[in-house]
């Protein structure tokens, strides 16, 4: 125990059951973090594209879209600016569906998400597999607002909420990591809460890391 | 090796209330680190029985003031660390500290920089400040505006500081508007921000400006979408959010 601070105790105790990650506490509301002015996409217009490193690229409108099967996804999510928030309710597609519509290349091992307004994020693919990721469409029984990123965001639970790019468009596979947008701004390129992998310097020291400034 | 993000115990020099509820922390730093205006640092607490609580506050100091940073912190009710820091924290305390941290919702700060203007509600007004106070020392002229959404007149973080800047700097509008309660004799904005008053904000500032908006999420929703409505390219808005989202 490093340093403690005299008569500090938590606040409140968090639900039953529930953990969080270090660092971080319980709220009931849904926070919107962006970094600019929220995109608003006509439906008519959405598309959502799976393009990079594949055989052949795939491409979905709102309508086929929402014919893919879907299913419900209640997890608990934790953003990098501390706040966690337990058992959200969500319905979308799982990113596994969606990888039945293409073949990777064998090279493929990171992927970019890519969103309507710029936003870019990356993603080791094996975060996305195996039941880890999905495409959400439906907000606690409604469609997705556009604050949270309607209509589609990726939600990759298990790491910090800055990976589930919100209006997202698309996933680029790439056979290297790249950092996307907040990656950039010095934010880590993993993002696991359970390591507290939250800056750029909280990922293992590697050459690259020396060229990042927060 | 030592990291660049390493936690370090910096130690509160001095309290200044700014309001009721908001009081400024000067905090020594052991390793002070250049900052960029704008930019935050992560404050950690830990309880005797290990339970340790993080949260993120704006850099209010410009980078010109070396070797210590400001915080600006407001009470929240029931806020697990702003209520310890409002209550517990006394000169010549400890607090873990790291950064800075941000890379985003900075201004780069040039002399040929676009005029700048500055969208605040509440405690949204700290980074905010870190630009202004940046600007002043470093001796910039580009036009800048302060649009600070306030619910009463008690509420005005910096307010004398302001005032003085508005009235000491030509190139700088400060324009308030209360929400709830206006002081006496107030012949400003009453109102919640709207188009009108970012239309009027917008044309104190010839040549397209360099937006940032921080403050509480309905207030940023609102003015963003408003400044992107008056033709501003979304690249020129830049949003922070941070204290309650309900309001
Ligand atoms: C980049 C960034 C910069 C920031 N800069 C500043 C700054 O300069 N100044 C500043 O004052 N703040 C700033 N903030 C906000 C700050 O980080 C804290 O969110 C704020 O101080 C509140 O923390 P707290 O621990 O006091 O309140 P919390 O204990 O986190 O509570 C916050 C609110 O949520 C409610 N709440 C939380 N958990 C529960 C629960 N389990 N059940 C019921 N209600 C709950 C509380 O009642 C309260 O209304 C910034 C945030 C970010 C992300």
């Amino acid at each position: 125990m490093p340093f403690v601070n005299k008569g500090f105790h938590a606040k409140r105790p968090t639900d039953g059951g529930h953990k969080l990650p270090p660092g971080q506490y319980e709220t009931q509301d849904f926070p919107v973090l962006t970094a600019g002015p929220t995109p608003r996409i006509p439906l008519v217009n959405w598309e959502f594209r799976l393009e990079g490193l594949v055989e052949s690229p795939a491409k979905w409108s709102w309508n086929e879209f929402n014919a893919l099967p879907m299913q419900s996804f209640n997890p608990d999510i934790h953003c990098v600016t501390k706040w966690s928030k337990f058992d959200t309710k969500w319905r979308g597609v799982s990113l596994d569906t969606l990888l039945e519509h293409v073949q990777l290349k064998p090279e493929a091992q990171f992927v970019m998400a890519f969103s309507y307004g710029g936003y870019t994020t990356n993603l080791p693919l094996a975060d996305l597999r195996d039941g880890k990721a999905f495409i959400g469409l439906e907000y606690d029984g409604k469609p997705l607002t556009a604050e949270h990123g309607g209509p589609a965001r990726l939600v990759v639970p298990h790491l910090y909420f800055w990976k589930s790019a919100k209006w997202v468009q698309g996933l680029r596979f790439m056979a290297e990591d790249e950092p996307g947008f907040w990656e950039d701004n010095g934010y880590s390129m993993h993002g696991d809460p359970w390591k507290e992998e939250r800056y750029r310097a909280d990922d293992e020291p590697t050459p690259d890391n020396a060229r990042f400034r927060l | 090796m030592s990291r660049p993000l390493d936690w370090q115990l910096a130690t509160v020099t001095a309290i200044r209330p700014e309001t009721p509820r908001v009081k400024t922390f000067v905090l020594g730093l052991p390793q002070f680190r250049p900052h960029r205006a704008g930019q935050h640092y992560d404050l950690r607490l830990t309880a005797p029985d290990g339970y340790q609580a993080e949260r993120s506050y704006s850099i209010a100091s410009p980078p010109e003031q070396t070797g210590e940073i400001e915080l600006t912190v407001e009470l929240i009710d029931e806020g697990e660390v702003s209520g310890y820091l409002f209550d517990g924290v006394a000169v010549g305390d400890q607090l873990e500290l790291r950064g800075p941290i941000g890379g985003y919702f900075v201004w780069p700060a040039g002399p040929a920089d676009a005029p700048l203007l500055l969208v605040a509600g509440g405690s949204g007004v700290v980074p905010l400040m870190a630009m202004l106070r940046h600007r002043q020392r470093a001796g910039l002229r580009n036009l800048a505006a302060l649009l600070f959404s306030v619910r009463t007149p008690e509420e005005v973080i910096y307010q004398q500081e302001l005032e003085a800047l508005a009235a000491a700097d030509p190139d700088f509008k400060l324009l308030i508007t209360y929400t709830r309660r206006a002081p006496p004799g107030w012949a400003g904005y009453r109102r919640r921000l709207d188009a009108a008053m970012l239309a009027e904000a917008v044309a104190l500032l010839p040549g397209s400006p360099q937006c940032y908006v921080c403050g509480p999420t309905g207030l940023v929703e609102t003015a963003a979408t408003l400044l992107q409505a008056q033709g501003l390219p979304d690249a020129a808005i830049r949003t922070e959010r941070f204290g309650p989202t309900g309001s």
